[in-house]
């Protein structure tokens, strides 16, 4: 485990080299003229790979999260997709909402080939990718059903087949797993990690969960509040080929979790 | 209902008024009130009476008319005022004193701008019911979750797309609500000034029983009215209740 502490500064040189999918520059955000929400924000993305946004409420990870969207603007600084800057939303990124953000008039299968529906795709094309992402993530049996008449976990499986069948480079998730049971939680990162390791997704995710940053993670950063700062960068070097149980008993694991929490605590009063 | 633990159905309260005045009319205590049962003999005739027929015809004509006009303009204004901080400044006073304003003063200046025809009866739905409407739309509007908007944002959608696909559906149940709300306040503005202007359609017809002491015809034409509003209300309620299960359950 290699553990780079840093107080915003721009990122080891030796990423240069390295292929990003997302790379964000100086990103600075004031929310009106007093709230200093993000401060200088330089950081890489790695292709493939999976980052967790991590840090006590308030310090700017969800706004981190919604300007790589294109969702919100940063007062100053840019964002590169691909390494081309991007102003807005794009097809080469979707996101994951904590409250799912399902069309409740909609069924299942709707909802998960709505991403493609708005892109003018034709029906059947549609309908099948639709049909093939809500079997990846275990929910076939249940495309005609409407998002009430599904647990809030099912609801958020939803909510990921829909972001992957866009078939985006990067998929943004926020919080995504924080309106779920701590067992659906549990289920849900196994699952997540299987249906990445075949689809060769990079993804951003915010959590405030320390064991599911470690857990789901191959680079963690540890967000410092008011205002949001780069505190450190951190990747656990877990093997993802041992079973679940066996990487929640795993000594880096814990000595991560361990690690990260002592780091964390000063910030909370 | 429960009466001493008997199950009662709704209807039976319509049956014991509906007895009353059958048994007040035949009392014969006041002219205006003659029995029921004359009523509805009456009330057949008048449906076959080609005067009525036309009359009739010609409100309702102005009634839908009247209604789909409020309904668009109703929509836009809500999501309008919904959408943009402007607009809602500039035209949320002006809907809010049009909504709880006392119109029916204003149907005899109508008379006077648009004359006696089924112009008057149309403008006279539209000055009625919009406002309700467009209340209830911006309710629903700012009753859309942020996350909803977003999401359409974020998956690329047009302003369009974003309006037609997302925004109009999530506020649909509040819209449906508002239509009900406006195609009662509408039927009251269509009686109300039929009955100040009086001069067209069913108004006249009301004015000559009346005039006329022909309180048989006057009691029918009223429940005839009285069929068609609930008519149209249970319609819309009907619509209501489908698009209800996901009201109840947004999320």
């Amino acid at each position: 485990m290699s553990t780079l502490s840093m107080a915003a500064e721009p990122v080891q040189a030796d990423t240069q080299a390295q292929d990003n999918v997302v790379e964000v520059r100086d990103i600075t955000k004031y929310y009106g003229s007093d709230i200093h929400a993000l401060n200088s924000i330089n950081l890489d993305f790695p292709r493939g790979q999976m980052t967790t946004l991590l840090g006590p409420s308030g310090c700017g990870k969800t706004t981190l999260l919604k300007i790589i969207a294109g969702l919100l603007e940063p007062t100053d600084g840019q964002v590169m997709v691909n390494g081309k800057q991007v102003t807005g939303p794009g097809p080469e990124r979707a996101f994951v909402f904590q409250d799912f953000a399902l069309l409740p008039w909609a069924t299942v299968l709707r909802n998960v080939g709505f991403g493609l529906e708005l892109t003018n795709k034709p029906k059947a094309e549609r309908e099948a990718k639709a049909r093939h992402y809500i079997n990846e993530v275990g929910l076939s049996g249940f495309e005609d059903k409407y998002p009430h008449e599904l647990s809030g976990g099912m609801r958020q499986r939803v909510g990921l087949a829909r972001a992957m069948a866009v078939n985006a480079d990067v998929l943004l998730m926020d919080e995504p797993f924080s309106a779920v049971d701590e067992q659906t939680r549990r289920k849900f990162q196994e699952d997540l990690l299987n249906l990445l390791a075949h689809e060769k997704k990079s993804v951003i995710f915010v959590t405030h969960s320390i064991e599911e940053a470690v857990y789901v993670s191959d680079q963690i950063v540890l967000l410092s509040p008011r205002p949001g700062r780069i505190h450190s960068i951190i990747r656990p070097e877990i093997s993802r080929d041992s079973s679940p149980e066996d990487i929640r008993r795993d000594k880096t694991y814990l000595d991560t979790i361990e690690e990260i929490w002592s780091d964390l605590k000063k910030y909370l009063e | 209902m429960d009466v001493f633990g008997i199950r009662i159905p709704p209807v039976f309260s319509l049956l014991i008024w509906i007895t009353l005045w059958e048994v007040a009319g035949q009392m014969d205590l006041a002219f205006i009130l003659p029995p029921f049962s004359a009523v509805v003999l009456e009330l057949f005739q008048l449906i076959a009476r080609a005067d009525f027929q036309s009359a009739a015809w010609l409100t309702f004509q102005s009634f839908v008319i009247g209604m789909g006009i409020s309904i668009v303009a109703g929509i836009t204004i809500g999501f309008l005022m919904g959408s943009s901080r402007m607009a809602n400044s500039i035209l949320g006073m002006w809907v809010n004193i049009f909504a709880s304003a006392p119109l029916s003063s204003l149907v005899p200046v109508l008379m006077l701008l648009f004359g006696l025809g089924q112009t008057t009866i149309v403008v006279t739905v539209v000055l009625f019911s919009t406002w309700i409407i467009a209340l209830d739309t911006f309710a629903g509007v700012n009753h859309i979750s942020p996350s909803l908007s977003e999401m359409g944002k974020s998956f690329g959608a047009s302003r369009r797309q974003l309006l037609t696909k997302v925004l109009f559906w999530a506020a649909l149940p509040e819209i449906l609500a508002g239509i009900r709300m406006g195609l009662i306040r509408a039927v009251k503005g269509i009686v109300i000034g039929q009955l100040l202007v009086s001069v067209v359609a069913l108004g006249r017809l009301f004015r000559t029983f009346s005039d006329n002491f022909q309180f048989e015809e006057f009691w029918a034409l009223t429940i005839v009215l009285f069929i068609f509003a609930l008519l149209f209300s249970s319609a819309i309620g009907w619509l209501e209740q489908k698009v209800e299960y996901y009201a109840n359950t947004r999320f």
